[in-house]
């Protein structure tokens, strides 16, 4: 990154690489760590060999190699609006881990030092950071203060899980999901895949074969989590997927509040993120689940760049149910994830709300769906989609209403904003309505930064792409309005960074 | 196995059916279109909510005749060029003469080469077949048995009325029309009539620099059609092009209608009011539409209503595509259905695409109800109940009436709507 860049007498390298990284990708820089590969490929024994690494029971195998078989005899979706160089499945990693994390640290001040140093460098809160080292009395020095615990997910593995024992005198389980697949086999074999089968889709099955590692979350009945929780995806390793694979549960009456961020190493090869993400949410309980998505867009001229395939998938299966999806998509070099919600339950609700970013030569397909079954359901989809460079950015989404879910709302709202005449926007909802007693509204607008507002700002004396920032950043503030306060920040930042060379 | 049994099918859906006669090299091409692209499936994406069986089986569910001359027939008060087909079959006997001052009229059956359609006849499908594949309409034009040609060099002094007459319980009618207006030129096109047990029919209308086309369509009444419609036009510059149909019942009505604008300036407007009651026989209604903006400040307008019952299904996949360097486009779309009771659907897929920056588009979906409180204000002033909905329904379908510029076709329009809404009460 800077070698092809003279470094002259009194500035340091720290300095260039500031500069250079200011407004640019900040996550680009690579973690030096010894890793453990499998061998590249897919087949059954690497499928084995993952269990075996995480030291699975037989169940957990079977299960994963029925996957296998099935996703076999998939084809690959070719329908979203993206145009996906071929992936070769054969070429890939499908499990690194630092060799330091071959034995399970027992603690958190076990994880080696080098991998607490990267978590730090990537702003994951200090006191988080504290605590992810290990510093004696660190839990009692945030007490008070709104805290977060963090699973953090690097390559194919969990290095730790900060708060564990806290959370646990609330009763809620939050841990690697290979740690609860040992610890609570009951809990996750009574829902893993029941909100996303084996078979749903192409990389979901992928995903239900080859996942590494990934974050579990139980709240019990009655529970309002006493804190946020987080994951921090991190991939580092070069021609790696990475696979992770989330259940959260929450039962009865529950509450919880999960966050979730991810960002790669600058590189010329593209590389692979299959993740699924299961949501079960029982009778009056309610889940948030937001999410910025930051991966390696790939650089000006559309080389590498993470490509993004998600199945995230929420089951809102008793009355009263609730779940609310957020995410700011300005990361990876394509983007193919629907986020959705079965409103099973009679009085449930759903809610999305989404800002997709493409800027250079990322592809965004991404959506939603809500699927309304139960009576009285409602929903709420707010999306925004900004396109600039030579960027494609498509909105798709389904909203069904079928015969018994009587009395039940949605509305949808998707806008897109096209910056300069290379860029793409497109609207491609499906909309279901088979009852006559609910209300479907379907509005979609597309246009460009508006020149008066342009021009507002700048006889104001704010700078072009400052005031195209602005106005974009008022564009999405529905969205913005609708994460928790330490997202809101930073992807008020990262809309304005994600936008950068987009003007003039 | 798959391409063997599709194969089978087309074969059997071609059996019987001339490819030959007029412009035998345009309909050689669109035959080879046809098999390699296959008959419509329900995988295929633009087949997903209406199944194709009806269209693509060897020969059409019988249909009989339907006896309207309860009402006075539609058009009649508009002075008008009548041309009438029976079964797909021309009647000059019950035709007016084909001549009309500053426009030609030819059938197709009679112009082996074409004359002045010769370049165009099929070409406009052909365009229309990308990105979405349209085999119905190949099929049209490889093996259609009659149909018009239709040229405009000038202000029509009246409109045509091409008048589908359906007797044969059997009849399997497939017509193709070729329509040209030439610069400055203006033509109003009327059709209705149910044609047959199955119709397929495919128009292609070519509107030259700053001419104007209007179309009126009334699909009726209380009829079994099944019927498969498209119409590809090229709008040039400066020029208009407004469709307006009416669709009242039949099992099963598919209106595609790909528009392409390809010159500045150019006005393209396309709208559809459709009211079905599933009681006595199924009702399915689709309307494809594609809109095409090649050029620079086009304006384009969809506008769909559909009011249901009794399990009446209405699909509505639309879409607007903006070229690059379209710039200062104004599109917008609108799909609105009205479930007038709890068993009826509507599925709609309505969708943009677009890469220019400098433009307008938009459009809206919504599903529900009749609005109970309206309802409630009529009644409270004493409307009786039928009536109140009567009146609410009617304005829920005006935003597509309106598309229609002639005052009296409108309130022939209006007039056709009430005596459907009279005749379906319950």
């Amino acid at each position: 990154m800077t070698s092809d860049l003279e470094i002259r007498e009194g500035v340091d390298r720290e300095t260039v690489e500031t500069v250079q990284n200011m407004g640019s990708y900040k996550y680009g820089w690579e973690t030096e760590i010894e890793m453990e590969f499998a061998p590249k490929g897919l087949s059954e024994e690497i499928v084995r060999l993952i269990s075996a690494k995480n030291d699975e029971p037989e169940w957990m195998l079977e299960w994963r190699l029925a996957a296998f078989r099935r996703w076999q005899e998939m084809p690959e979706p070719d329908w979203a609006m993206l145009n996906i160089p071929a992936i070769d499945y054969q070429d890939i990693y499908y499990y690194a881990r630092p060799k330091s994390m071959e034995t399970k640290p027992k603690s958190l001040d076990e994880v080696d030092p080098k991998l607490l140093a990267t978590y730090e460098k990537l702003g994951i809160p200090l006191k988080e950071q504290l605590i992810l080292a290990g510093v004696e009395g660190a839990e009692d020095l945030v007490e008070g203060e709104r805290q977060v615990a963090v699973d953090a997910v690097f390559d194919s593995v969990s290095v730790g899980t900060t708060f564990k024992d806290k959370l646990a005198e609330a009763g809620v389980i939050f841990c690697s999901i290979s740690e609860a697949i040992k610890e609570h086999p009951e809990l996750v074999k009574k829902y893993l895949g029941t909100v996303v089968p084996q078979s749903d889709n192409f990389f979901a099955t992928l995903n239900c074969a080859v996942f590494s590692d990934g974050s579990f979350v139980y709240v019990p009945p009655g529970v309002k989590c006493p804190m946020e929780l987080s994951t921090y995806f991190r991939i580092n390793a070069e021609n790696t997927g990475q696979f992770e694979r989330t259940l959260i549960v929450a039962d009865k009456g529950a509450y919880v509040s999960y966050l979730e961020g991810c960002t790669a190493p600058k590189r010329d090869t593209a590389q692979l993120h299959a993740a699924v993400v299961e949501i079960v949410i029982e009778e009056d309980a309610e889940v948030k689940y937001s999410t910025v998505q930051n991966w390696f867009p790939g650089d000006e001229n559309g080389k590498g760049g993470i490509y993004n395939f998600v199945t995230k998938r929420a089951d809102c299966r008793g009355d009263r149910a609730k779940v609310m999806w957020t995410q700011v998509e300005t990361g990876s070099a394509i983007t193919w994830k629907y986020p959705s919600c079965i409103l099973r339950g009679a009085d449930t609700q759903g809610e999305f709300y989404s800002i997709a970013i493409t800027n250079n030569w990322q592809q965004a397909d991404t959506g939603t769906k809500m699927i309304h079954l139960g009576k009285n359901s409602k929903s709420r989809i707010v999306s925004k989609g900004i396109s600039a460079g030579h960027a494609q950015n498509t909105y798709r989404g389904l909203v069904s209403m079928h015969p018994k879910a009587k009395n039940s709302r949605n509305y949808t709202q998707c806008d897109s904003l096209l910056i300069g005449d290379k860029c793409g926007a497109h609207t491609v909802p499906y909309i279901e309505v088979k009852n006559n007693s609910s209300r479907v509204e379907h509005e979609a607008t597309t246009s460009k930064v508006d020149d008066d507002q342009l021009f507002y700002c700048r006889a104001r004396g704010v700078g072009e792409e400052e005031a195209v920032a602005l106005v974009v950043n008022g564009f999405c503030r529905e969205v913005l309005q609708a994460l928790p306060m330490e997202f809101a920040m930073e992807a008020q930042s990262l809309v304005a960074i994600s936008l950068e060379g987009s003007v003039g | 196995m798959g391409a063997a049994v599709q194969k089978s099918t087309l074969e059997a859906r071609l059996e019987g059916l001339s490819t030959t006669g007029f412009a035998p090299a345009a309909r050689k091409d669109a035959l080879a279109r046809l098999v390699a692209m296959g008959l419509p499936g329900r995988r295929d994406e633009y087949w997903r909510w209406t199944n194709p069986a009806d269209f693509i089986a060897a020969t059409p569910v019988p249909a009989q005749a339907f006896d309207d001359s309860d009402e006075a027939p539609v058009f009649e008060a508009t002075d008008r060029v009548k041309l009438v087909f029976v079964d797909g079959v021309f009647d000059a006997d019950a035709s007016d003469d084909l001549a009309l001052a500053g426009v030609e009229i030819t059938r197709l059956a009679e112009a082996p080469d074409l004359n002045w359609a010769s370049g165009l006849y099929g070409t406009l499908e052909v365009a229309g077949q990308t990105p979405v594949a349209r085999p119905l309409a190949a099929l049209n034009t490889a093996a259609a048995t009659d149909g018009l040609l239709i040229r405009a060099t000038a202000k029509a002094e009246k409109p045509i009325n091409l008048i589908y007459i359906h007797r044969s319980e059997v009849s399997d009618p497939i017509l193709h029309h070729v329509i040209r207006l030439e610069e400055g030129a203006e033509l109003t096109i009327l059709e209705n009539g149910p044609a047959g047990a199955r119709f397929n029919k495919v128009m292609e209308v070519d509107v030259a620099k700053g001419a104007r086309f209007h179309h009126v369509r009334v699909q009726g009444r209380d009829h079994e059609r099944r019927a498969a419609t498209a119409i590809f036009a090229r709008v040039a510059e400066e020029a208009l092009f407004k469709s307006f149909t009416l669709t009242v019942n039949g099992v099963l009505t598919r209106n595609e209608c790909v528009i392409d604008m390809v010159g500045d300036d150019a006005v393209a407007h396309v709208a559809g009011a459709a009211l079905g009651d599933g009681a006595s026989d199924a009702f399915l209604h689709d309307d494809t539409v594609f809109v095409t903006h090649g050029a620079e400040r086009g304006e384009s307008r969809q506008v769909f209503k559909k009011v249901l019952k009794h399990g009446a299904v209405g699909t509505f996949q639309g879409k607007i595509l903006v070229k690059p360097g379209a710039q200062k486009t104004d599109g917008y779309q609108i799909s609105q259905s009205l479930l007038l009771d709890d068993d009826s659907q509507f599925l709609a897929k309505p969708e943009l695409e677009i890469y220019a920056d400098d433009v307008k588009c938009s459009h809206g979906s919504t599903t529900g109800a009749i609005d109970e409180t309206a309802l409630f204000y009529l009644r409270s002033r004493g409307v009786p109940m039928e009536e109140a909905r009567g009146l609410l329904v009617l304005s829920f379908l005006a935003d597509a009436i309106d598309e229609i510029e002639d005052e009296g076709l409108r309130d022939d329009i209006v007039g056709r709507l009430e005596a459907w809404l009279n005749r379906h009460r319950d």
